[in-house]
């Protein structure tokens, strides 16, 4: 997955990545005509450290949308593979098909057993069929659902895994009820006794995300996005154009410090220079220690306890005068 | 039907945008020109094609309620603009141009009163105000209107007529859905009667949060309901949609609606279902 072999290269890294090529250049020269070029080299290696913590402590909210949905950025199976010891995939909603844009499991992380689930973005062509972009019809809010009563059935938490550009706005989706199986999510996951993280992982747009992001913590990534609708969409609307997507992104306050800001987001976890993508690994370690934190955190309190605080956190978001 | 021959006193003339002044009307679904005072005795259905033209709260709650009895409460929250939000113009301004025009702080409006001498809490949508769009306030609003329901022991209504979360207010629109639903969960540990009513257009956030979790489900006839609007899953899927598509008699047919009911009887339904939910049976002697 996200090994670069070959790096995809955002418009506003471009001027880096030429730095970085450029380094590599002359390390390549110093070493086949044997000039000793270590000092330039080391000014320019500088240069390019300096200048990469310029461009990635100062990304716009619309870069950082783009790095959400960079085409290497680590998915949720990703996740699943890095911080899980054990995953038994769980498939099927029981009632109509089994949601491929959703997955859902059994899982042990550390000694937390689990019960882990989020949407699934494919890398190609192919994949991004059989996942359909990460959309989830309402088969997979359903399939959710069940696997997080099991869950409360047998006392374990809950961990979602948010990277979504919506849910699926089809003809059979209407069909099956698309918004019920939403409505029903926020319904009972406000209301099951065990404990939920909900971690936006990359895109975390409107219901499609919200269906599964009903919980004790919202944690966030760094570079990830979360708002009631895209900047494209938002720009299409009240612009009536879409390549006003970077004004809607700024407009609507869509990253995660915008939404520790407004006091929806409880944590923002910190990605590795220049995204998550550049190093899974510690990507991954960044989420696993977060999760570990608020699990010891949340199973301290009563299920009655948990519920009631939930039920406040939700009650107390929005903004209003009277 | 005796709400037909009360007077319409309630209703207060400049609360009256969403029909053109003027004596006569056009009808948007036959194009048969209508005199206003009929139409307003029909509660704004066309005798000659059925189509139920959209009206607002007041007119609801006119026919709805007992008379004198519906009294509001959180009359005045407000949206603070949280986001300091600029499209084309700024949100602060279009909030303001709107509530001059219409009269009304927010899209919705809640209270208490009597249907058929039986109390209720509600809350009705208005689509006059930004298209009854879900910010903070309609949040706010109804969560509130749950919790006096909760409290009261009361039953609980919620008439829909929105085309979803409102973008201005980003990410807090999103949160009303989670914040509501999550009240009618409460709500439903101390089993009260939750109706929800979908009236024309009833879309986007809105169906994916209250509309679609009621005890019981009443749409107005042929009212668009659905998650995606119509232009978005066209564009998606390319190609045209079925005819009767996301209206209410399809989503009817496809399991989410227990009823439609057609605004004249939608009083008198309502109290049947109520005092359905409130008949205790017989006890059986051991
Ligand atoms: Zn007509």
């Amino acid at each position: 997955m996200a090994n670069n072999t070959s790096k995809f290269v955002l418009e506003f890294e471009k001027p880096v990545v030429e730095l970085e090529e450029k380094v590599k250049e002359m390390k390549e020269y110093a070493l086949s005509s044997g000039v000793d070029m270590a000092e330039d080299i080391e000014r320019l290696e500088e240069k390019t450290a300096d200048l990469r913590k310029q461009v990635y402590s100062n990304l716009t909210r619309w870069q950082k949308v783009q790095l959400a949905r960079h085409p290497q950025r680590p998915y949720t199976l990703d996740y699943i593979s890095e911080i899980t010891d054990y995953f038994e995939e769980l498939h099927g909603d029981r009632y109509y098909s089994d949601d491929k844009a959703l997955i859902t499991g059994l899982a042990k992380i550390d000694k937390y057993s689990v019960v882990i689930l989020g949407q699934q973005k494919g890398r190609d062509t192919k994949s991004n069929i059989l996942r359909n972009f990460g959309m989830s019809n309402p088969e997979g809010y359903r399939k959710a659902l069940r696997v997080m009563q099991l869950a409360a059935k047998f006392g374990k938490p809950i961990i979602t895994l948010i990277d979504t550009p919506g849910a699926y706005p089809g003809l059979g989706a209407e069909e099956r009820g698309q918004a019920e199986a939403i409505a029903k999510n926020l319904f009972e996951m406000s209301r099951l006794p065990v404990p939920i993280i909900c971690v936006i992982i990359g895109e975390g747009a409107s219901g499609g995300a919200l269906g599964i992001g009903v919980g004790d913590r919202i944690l966030m990534m760094e570079n990830a996005w979360y708002s009631v609708i895209s900047p494209e969409g938002c720009a299409a609307i009240l612009w009536r154009d879409s390549a006003k997507a970077p004004e809607a992104a700024e407009s609507m306050k869509v990253t995660a410090p915008d939404l520790v800001d407004l006091e929806i987001v409880d944590e923002v976890i910190k990605e590795p220079q220049g995204g998550a993508h550049n190093d899974l690994q510690s990507a991954a370690k960044a989420v696993k220690k977060s999760i570990i934190k608020h699990l010891q955190e949340l199973e301290k309190i009563p299920s009655d306890k948990l519920i009631a605080q939930r039920l406040e956190k939700f009650d107390k978001m929005g903004a209003w005068e009277e | 039907m005796d709400w037909f021959k009360r007077k319409r006193s309630v209703i207060a003339p400049q609360d009256r945008k969403d029909v053109p002044d003027g004596l006569w009307i056009k009808c948007n679904g036959c194009g048969e020109i209508i005199y206003k005072k009929e139409l307003e005795k029909k509660l704004y259905v066309c005798s000659n094609c059925n189509t139920h033209l959209r009206i607002g709260s007041d007119v609801y709650i006119s026919f709805l309620f007992d008379e004198g009895t519906f009294k509001e409460f959180a009359k005045e929250v407000k949206s603070a603009d949280p986001l300091n939000f600029k499209d084309v113009k700024s949100y602060k301004d279009k909030y303001a141009a709107t509530v001059k025009k219409t009269g009304f702080n927010d899209a919705v409006v809640c209270g208490t009163g009597k249907i058929e001498k039986q109390n209720v809490v509600m809350a009705v949508m208005d689509f006059r105000f930004m298209g009854g769009s879900m910010g903070s306030v309609v949040g706010e609003k109804i969560a509130r209107a749950i919790d006096v329901a909760y409290k009261k022991g009361w039953p609980m209504i919620i008439l829909s007529a929105s085309g979803g979360a409102r973008m201005h207010e980003g990410v807090l629109s999103l949160m009303q859905l989670a914040k509501t639903s999550s009240r009618l969960a409460r709500l439903a540990t101390k089993n009260i009667p939750y109706i929800s009513v979908l009236t024309n257009p009833t879309t986007g956030g809105t169906t994916a949060s209250y509309a679609m979790l009621g005890d019981v489900n009443i749409a107005e006839p042929d009212a668009l309901i659905g998650f995606a609007g119509p232009r978005v899953i066209k564009q998606t899927i390319g190609q045209d949609l079925p005819p009767g598509f996301q209206r209410s008699e399809f989503v009817r047919d496809h399991g989410f609606l227990d009823m439609i009911v057609h605004r004249h009887e939608l009083k008198q339904r309502i109290a049947n279902i109520l005092d359905f939910f409130k008949h205790k049976n017989p006890v059986a002697k051991a």
